[in-house]
């Protein structure tokens, strides 16, 4: 998600969205091109962050490798070669085979689809949930906002863990129900960060002259406060991703991730757990690769929030 | 503070009723049943299985059944898969082992946490902060089911120190326990720096600097309490977070605890085996929960009782 996706009256202004613009931004003129330089502001601070820099680079050439790597490869990830069997990192097959003399590399990759798939649509499932839930309990307040977070609170006090393996062991172990069932589970911290912006922006005065020229409340919702507290959704996204990764291969190891022959980071972390004995490599390699995508989005996070989140970037 | 317990304690009570009722009924909607799975059931046997444990009666009278059960008694049920055990049993035959693995992780996650995270924010931004931060940083990325097998190839497959599964000697708890305390380690370093930082730029820190009180008094007397409220309210999430990390830690070790039972149980679609054991999670981490918002108010004087 890149910052200049945001095209709100604070963020975007650029020459011509300024010139039709009665939008009820409510602020001087001057503090819009100081909203225009947030973002960056933003930008060059996450640029300075080596470590930032770095696990998004990671995370762009791992991505591409994931997606593209496979075209490129004389083997298939189901190919099998049993009279090869497993055999040790070579020029031939550089991370190695597994037992059935399938290429370790390629299955990484393809592995890698999965795992960086259902992160991604787990969160997603997540953020829209959180952002919806958070804004609709900040927006409202009252009785309704009372209620509804102390839901959250409850909720955060169940043992969701193990709703999502009873889910799975229950209806099978299906993909989309996968990323549906861990979105479900996330999306609760999410809607707190939410809701806490959503009520600090209630009280700014481009929200009063919203509701001054009529607009309806969805759209000052949808159009005007969640674009401003965009900032530690980002943020918060890009935390939530290895979060969600984690689970997933967390219930890949405990054999109810995806089925055989399509694997995932986990699933392969399991089998290479089976035969670490004799081959290292197996468990060596798809932990590696896992946990350096781990430490990659965590880096990420991290700058992010020092770059975007003014409050905590103290730290 | 007595009213405030109360409430939370009724709301516990409805949250516990609600777990086990959508369970209950979850488990039942399921396609499969306990006894699918056995090999040439005739139909007969199956129906007087059924009947045994009363799976013939209609699912609103089981639930009365279960409940009245649960309630007067705390019987959970005869288990459907171990012929003439009763869930009680098992539990009380399982959970010691589990309680035992993540007490010594917590211990664990604290010993080594705590310390790192305090001498991380008092050395903020010098080398010992940056080697206590990224030491942080691989237990939070490292998961348990990576770290767990590394564990064991390298101390008891290649330098044939401990056993590399099994529970039975007291060096048979170092691995497991250090795998999955390791990473709440990691999380409550984290924290704690943040908590420490936080506290050690107050007023009142430098007040007490001025008034010329020895680091170490600053750090024991006025800093901790406060820098350590992060890592309270994590705790909550954490000793859940242990609970449920037994699974998989009791799967790598092949230890006979509760969280790997649960698992089977599923898996056996054993449902009353299933119910009792997420009932007992439940109440455990619910329990739990309300300790640790009692003991936040304990440490913070300013946030009140709601």
């Amino acid at each position: 998600m890149k910052p200049t996706n945001a095209t709100t009256p604070q963020s975007a202004p650029t020459a011509g969205s300024a010139a039709r613009a009665p939008q009820p931004t409510g602020e001087l003129p001057h503090n819009e091109a100081a909203a225009h330089s947030l973002w960056r502001d933003a930008w060059r601070r996450l640029a300075k962050n080596k470590l930032a820099v770095f696990g998004g680079g990671a995370l762009l050439l791992l991505t591409l490798a994931c997606l593209f790597g496979p075209l490129f490869s004389a083997y298939t990830y189901e190919a099998q070669d049993l009279d090869l069997g497993a055999s040790a990192p070579s020029a031939a097959h550089w991370l190695g085979t597994d037992t059935l003399g399938r290429d370790l590399l390629v299955r990484l990759l393809v592995g890698g689809r999965i795992s960086l798939g259902v992160g991604l649509c787990a969160t997603l499932v997540a953020l829209t949930i959180g952002v919806v839930y958070g804004a609709v309990a900040g927006f409202f307040g009252g009785k309704l906002d009372a209620l509804m977070m102390r839901v959250v609170d409850i909720m955060y006090a169940l043992p969701f863990t193990i709703f999502v393996i009873l889910l799975m062991v229950f209806f099978g172990r299906n993909i989309v129900l996968l990323f549906v069932a861990i979105g479900a589970v996330e999306w609760l911290t999410m809607a707190r960060i939410v809701r806490d912006q959503i009520l600090s922006l209630k009280k700014m005065e481009f929200i009063e002259a919203a509701h001054a020229l009529g607009l309806s409340k969805r759209r000052i919702i949808f159009r005007h406060m969640i674009p401003n507290a965009l900032g530690p959704i980002i943020v918060y996204t890009t935390l939530t991703i290895p979060a969600v990764m984690l689970l997933e291969a967390f219930l890949s190891f405990l054999g109810l991730g995806v089925q055989p022959p399509l694997s995932s980071w986990g699933v392969l972390i399991k089998d290479g757990a089976e035969k670490m004995e004799e081959f290292w490599w197996l468990l060596f390699f798809p932990g590696a690769l896992f946990s350096v995508t781990l430490f990659s989005l965590n880096f990420l996070g991290d700058g992010l929030r020092d770059a975007l989140d003014s409050r905590s970037a103290k730290d | 503070m007595t009213r405030f317990i109360l409430s939370r304690a009724l709301q516990i009570v409805v949250v516990l009723w609600v777990i086990i009722t959508a369970t209950f009924f979850m488990i039942r909607f399921v396609p499969g049943g306990p006894f699918t799975a056995e090999k040439a059931v005739t139909p007969e046997v199956l129906r007087n299985l059924e009947a045994h444990y009363g799976l013939d009666q209609p699912l609103w009278r089981q639930y009365l059944d279960y409940m009245g059960k649960l309630v007067l008694h705390g019987d959970l049920g005869p288990s459907f898969k171990y012929a003439s055990r009763s869930v009680n049993e098992i539990i009380a035959d399982k959970l010691p082992v589990s309680l035992e693995l993540g007490g010594l992780s917590l211990g664990i996650a604290l010993a080594l946490g705590l310390p790192l995270g305090v001498v991380a924010a008092v050395r903020r931004n010098r080398f010992a902060d940056y080697l206590c931060s990224s030491v942080a940083m691989i237990g939070i990325c490292v998961p348990t089911f990576v770290l767990g097998p590394l564990f064991v190839l390298f101390f008891a497959i290649k330098l044939g120190w401990v056993n590399a599964s099994g529970w039975y000697g007291p060096t048979d708890r170092v691995l497991p326990a250090l795998t999955l305390g390791l990473v709440y380690a990691a999380y409550i370093a984290r924290l704690t720096r943040g908590g420490m930082l936080e506290v050690l730029g107050q007023d009142y820190i430098r007040t007490a600097q001025a008034k010329g009180a020895s680091a170490a008094r600053i750090l024991r007397v006025h800093a901790l309490r406060g820098g350590l409220l992060p890592v309270v309210s994590f705790l909550g999430p954490a000793i859940a977070g242990i609970l449920t990390g037994s699974f998989v830690i009791e799967t790598i070790f092949q230890i006979p605890g509760l969280g790997r039972e649960f698992v089977q149980s599923a898996f056996n679609r054993d449902y009353t085996l299933v119910l009792g054991t997420v009932i007992l999670y439940a109440t455990l981490i619910v329990t739990l929960n309300l300790a640790v918002d009692l003991a936040q108010v304990w440490l913070n004087p300013r946030r009140k009782f709601e």
